[in-house]
């Protein structure tokens, strides 16, 4: 009879040590929404402004990631040397662009509406950025990253159906294939926007 | 001549809703059920369409962005009467499509909308029918029709100003012209005391212009940070379109890639 008790106890505690530390998606999104709307919102100068920004992305996005996934089937053929050349690139490259992207929206009212787990690894986490005087709605949804739990990452964002990841990744692949699948020839392009 | 001359101003004008559904398609690789999950979509004259893209981006900076931002001007309720005209009038593509899809509901739903728009409506400036229920569906083309049927986009291309399209959607623009589009054909074809060509051609570039200012800051934003903005437009585009042929509504769908299954980083 001490043996069920026992496992019960064990599998009620496990239980809660799950709940507790096992972050919704959902809940990502709401909190790092909430927190990029106060800093637009705010009266900081430009550039406070952008490292505010820069620090919300650094902590819930998966940046090495997407910079894997935006390589495509060069990532399988580059050395380690030009993996850590390529990570420190594309980790710069994706916060200007990041930034740059969000800045001159003042107060963006995103709504999250519903979300769906794919599989273990991914959730679909589906909002909409409500219609100002300027623009309609907009349909945005986030794929979340989902293999560890307690900490889930956005990996991707799906504006109207239409996939930022996927759109770089062909972005990144068309500079690499016209220059005779020279690796360099993005780095050199990365490089050019940064300094831009 | 004549002729001649109204399909030549047809494409030009035609161009620029094409513009407007260049946030529309994407790219080399397409999500599909071929090749590993992929379909591949051809870029055979890329030197040349990139000419042509640089030629249309000029385009767009003198005479299509000052449009929109002009017409940004205009007060919201004026705007969105207008948007709501020109959805309205696209409804006789849609319709046709619908049912060449076998979506039945979706043409009833629709029918109704235009005869409820048109008329109580006025003209489609008012969205009436929502009121009553009948909530706006998607819009459907005879490239989309095609795509449905299992034709294969063929080759990616641009043409000057109207921007990007494949082999199967020129296909399906040549299609309005030769009677497939009703609003053509009695402006245009018919040419009746009621309306002129002219109405056509305002119709076409105020759907454009209106797109374009719907997305003026995507668009800068898009230039501002595109590292390639050929090859993102080309991608753009190419989802855009492979969804639309689908009718898929679900993100995940859109987006499966074995790519993200590889990825490990926790």
């Amino acid at each position: 009879m001490k043996l069920p008790k026992y496992l019960i106890i064990f599998l009620f505690l496990t239980n809660i040590s799950n709940v507790s530390f096992a972050k919704d998606p959902s809940a990502l999104i709401n909190e790092i929404v909430d927190e990029a709307a106060s800093v637009l919102s705010s009266e900081d100068p430009v550039e406070s402004k952008i490292i505010k920004l820069n620090d919300i992305a650094e902590r819930s996005v998966d940046i090495n990631g997407i910079g894997m996934y935006t390589l495509g089937k060069f990532r399988k053929s580059i050395n380690e040397e030009q993996k850590s050349k390529y990570q420190k690139l594309f980790r710069s490259y994706f916060l200007k662009s990041f930034s740059s992207r969000l800045v001159d929206y003042t107060n963006p009212r995103i709504n999250v509406v519903s979300q769906k787990k794919i599989n273990e690894k991914y959730t679909i986490v589906n909002s909409v950025l409500e219609a100002t005087s300027k623009r309609p709605k907009v349909k945005i949804d986030w794929r979340i990253y989902t293999k560890n739990p307690d900490r889930p990452l956005i990996r991707d964002l799906i504006v109207e159906g239409l996939s930022l990841a996927r759109t770089q990744k062909e972005e990144f692949y068309s500079i690499i294939q016209n220059n005779d699948g020279d690796i360099n020839a993005l780095f050199k392009t990365l490089e050019e926007f940064l300094i831009k | 001549m004549n002729k001649v001359l109204s399909i030549f101003i047809f494409i030009i004008i035609s161009s620029v809703s094409n513009l407007a559904l260049a946030g529309d398609d994407g790219k080399i690789k397409v999500n599909g059920k071929n090749n590993n999950g992929y379909i591949e979509v051809r870029d055979c004259f890329e030197k040349v369409n990139r000419g042509i893209f640089g030629f249309n981006q000029v385009l767009d900076k003198i005479i299509f962005k000052p449009l929109a931002k002009g017409y940004r001007i205009f007060p919201q309720p004026i705007r969105s009467g207008t948007s709501n005209a020109l959805s309205n009038l696209g409804n006789v593509v849609t319709i046709p499509n619908n049912i060449l899809q076998g979506q039945f509901k979706d043409a009833g739903v629709n029918s109704a909308r235009f005869a409820i728009n048109t008329t109580l409506g006025i003209a489609g400036i008012f969205d009436v029918a929502s009121y009553y229920g009948l909530k706006k569906r998607d819009k459907e083309d005879y490239g989309q029709t095609f795509g449905v049927w299992g034709m294969g986009p063929g080759c990616y291309f641009v043409l000057p100003v109207l921007g990007p399209t494949t082999v199967r959607d020129s296909i399906g623009s040549v299609v309005n012209i030769i009677g497939g589009d009703a609003w053509y054909n009695v402006t245009v074809i018919n040419d009746t005391k009621y309306f002129s060509e002219a109405d056509y051609y305002a119709s076409r570039l105020l759907s454009g212009v209106d797109f374009r200012a719907k997305n003026l800051e995507s668009f800068n934003s898009l230039e501002n940070n595109s590292v390639d903005l050929y090859a993102s437009v080309r991608s753009l585009y190419l989802q855009d379109r492979y969804r639309k042929i689908r009718n898929i509504d679900k993100t995940t769908d859109t987006l499966s890639d074995d790519d993200w299954e590889e990825l490990d980083t926790q």
